[in-house]
């Protein structure tokens, strides 16, 4: 297949019928929802009414970003074995999610995480420092999010970039402003069944040329690009740089703010077990899929043609979609990918409003006490304000490399919010002034070393070399995070801590009654 | 079975919550036990599958089989690994935890029953 013969970048009419249908169907969703959506308990938190099994399917669609989709297989493609490092990376935060915080955090919460690190602490500090680690993290994730949408949506459907972000933002803004969680969810749900389907349906034809065989596949691009494809190459130059990420992403999965206040949609803490474990089993068959898809694109598209077409081969499973199915196939596959984008933005501005108007206006402006009506209003008048940012933030970055954006996310979601929330929790002894410093500690140590990495120095500045070392802090940012909260703790303790504590602990086991 | 003396009335609301808080913490403490020692086994299999990785490449480029290296299988293996650890866990939360838990939640309500009784 040449590059020449590919339709991508052209208008399809199979994909803007399917995006106009997920379009409709998901207004729908949202004026059904909006019906549905009066208290800040439906806005936050759908009313706590979603089962463990659609909260499973929402997780796994608030997960599985575009990166997951194209990257994954377009680095799989081009590089081979070592774009699988991702699909584990992704996926083993989850058992960390369900271990340590899904249940504590539904039985001591509301809405946000800050709720749980607040609980037994004073409140206002708290929830300072955690709004600026939640906002830190949305902020870079949707950025990595909308210059990735403006992109892809360019190159599928031949739309301008700024058309592409600001339809992306309004989207986005429909949604969570109208329709709250519930909206969210089922935006994410059906984005979480699309996706599913079409990676299935994907690898199902690539593994019809090979006789269903898996390692027939593997054979076949072993044989025609070199044993290579099959072992670790060139990405891992750096063991402590591979460990780092790999930190990032175990650790930072428990600390994102749009997937843990997922966890308040669910009735209690068993479902919101069941939820983890739902979303375990689909995104590791997702990741799974990745390795049939990008070993497929490999043998069947071809490095060079995906390069050919966008350096970075985010094209390579649209390309093989075309191949295998021709343009209809490509459409469905252009619109899958523009329904993850928009469910997973969704969340995160979702997130991002309740840490502006639950955790700033109403805890801490308001001390607790908002008048009837107010939080509700700042979480839209916040969506609005988060939308507008997002799509200017889209334009901003425009062509930039943003790819370690979304490792930066993780990396402050590992060391600004993570270890506050586990210390909160687990340790009795930890202080509000600890916790507090930890957050802001871990969030803005992050972004030093980020600054200072090679990823912004030299690929992005140009310079020559760079202060620190690594490309990914975690390995730094986080121990630095966890040893301030403990240190900080113990130099100034809470008068009333240990009985604080021992008055949560009955929550933290059977939940608020 | 603990239900027993929760039932009698003779006993004192505050004593019989100090027991059943107890009883509590030792739930609380097999649940962190128990999730603590699954957290390790998943960092112990991700972080030795990062370290071959790093430090023993050629080691993940041996084949197995035909088509497939010991790395690809590995990668694999840590997926199916991350299932199981989340398939242990909710299946001894469900069978084990969740029936202590309903037996605290029980012996709560019937202490604070007794001490509005009183």
């Amino acid at each position: 297949m040449t590059p020449e013969t590919s339709s991508i970048g052209q208008p399809n009419a199979v994909a803007i019928a399917f995006f106009a249908v997920f379009i409709a169907a998901t207004l729908g969703i949202t004026y059904w929802a909006a019906r549905r959506t009066r208290t800040t308990d439906d806005f936050y938190a759908a009313g706590r009414t979603v089962t463990a099994g659609q909260n499973g399917l929402a997780l796994a669609g608030d997960y599985m970003s575009a990166a997951s989709f194209l990257g994954i297989a377009g680095l799989v493609a081009t590089s081979g074995f070592d774009g699988l490092l991702y699909s584990t990376g992704w996926l083993v935060g989850w058992p960390v999610v369900l271990f340590l915080v899904a249940e504590p955090l539904r039985n001591l919460g509301r809405y946000t995480f800050a709720d749980v690190v607040a609980a037994r602490l004073n409140p206002r500090p708290v929830r300072i420092a955690a709004a600026v680690g939640t906002l830190a993290t949305i902020t870079f994730y949707l950025i990595a999010q909308m210059v990735g949408a403006g992109g892809l949506i360019r190159l599928l459907l031949g739309v301008p970039y700024e058309m592409a972000v600001i339809g992306v933002g309004l989207a986005m803004m429909a949604y969570v402003l109208f329709g709250g969680m519930l909206a969210t969810t089922w935006v994410q749900i059906v984005k979480a069944v699309l996706l599913l389907g079409g990676a299935a349906m994907l690898a199902l034809l690539v593994l019809a040329q090979f006789n269903f065989s898996p390692l027939a596949l593997f054979a076949a691009a072993a044989e025609r690009y070199g044993d290579g494809v099959l072992a670790p190459g060139q990405l891992v130059q750096n063991p402590l740089d591979a460990l780092s990420l790999g930190l990032a992403l175990m650790f930072g999965t428990a600390g994102l703010p749009h997937i843990l206040m997922r966890f308040y949609t669910v009735p209690d803490a068993r479902a919101a077990r069941r939820s983890v474990f739902f979303a375990t089993g689909l995104i590791g068959l997702f990741y799974l899929l990745t390795f049939v898809l990008g070993f497929g694109a490999m043998v069947l598209v071809g490095p060079d043609a995906i390069r050919a077409v966008d350096a970075g081969g985010n094209m390579a499973a649209p390309l093989l979609a075309e191949l295998l199915g021709g343009r209809p196939f490509l459409g469905f596959i252009a619109a899958v990918a523009f329904a993850t984008i928009l469910a997973v933005v969704a969340g995160l501005a979702l997130s991002g409003a309740a840490a502006i108007s639950h955790d700033v206006w109403a805890s801490v402006v308001r001390r607790g006490e908002p008048k009837p009506g107010e939080e509700l209003l700042v979480a839209r008048i916040a969506t609005v304000c988060l939308a507008l940012i997002a799509m200017a933030l889209g334009v901003v970055f425009k062509g930039q490399n943003v790819a370690f954006m979304v490792g930066l996310a993780f990396a402050i979601a590992a060391s600004g919010n993570f270890p506050a929330l586990l210390l909160a929790v687990f340790w009795p002894r930890t202080s509000t002034t600890g916790a507090a410093a930890s957050m802001v500690i871990g969030t803005l140590t992050t972004l030093a070393l980020i600054t200072a990495s090679p990823a912004i120095q030299i690929d992005l500045l140009q310079h020559e070399s760079a202060w620190f070392p690594l490309r990914n802090p975690a390995i730094v940012s986080m121990p630095i995070s966890f040893a301030v909260g403990m240190l900080v703790s113990l130099w100034r303790p809470d008068p009333d801590g240990a009985a604080r504590f021992a008055a949560l602990e009955r929550r933290t086991l059977l939940g608020a009654e | 079975m603990p239900a027993e003396p929760l039932h009698s009335e003779k006993l004192d609301a505050k004593a019989l919550s100090d027991a059943a808080l107890v009883r509590m913490r030792g739930v609380a403490r097999t649940r962190w036990r128990l999730a603590g020692a699954l957290t390790a086994v998943m960092i112990v299999v991700y972080f030795g599958f990062l370290a071959l990785v790093a430090w023993a490449p050629q080691l993940l480029a041996r084949r197995v089989t035909d088509g497939l290296s010991l790395g690809v299988l590995l990668g694999a293996i840590v997926i199916v690994a991350a299932w199981l650890l989340t398939w242990v866990y909710v299946r001894w939360a469900n069978r084990v935890y969740d029936p202590m838990v309903a037996e605290q939640r029980a012996a709560f309500a019937t202490a604070r029953d007794a001490k509005e009784r009183s």
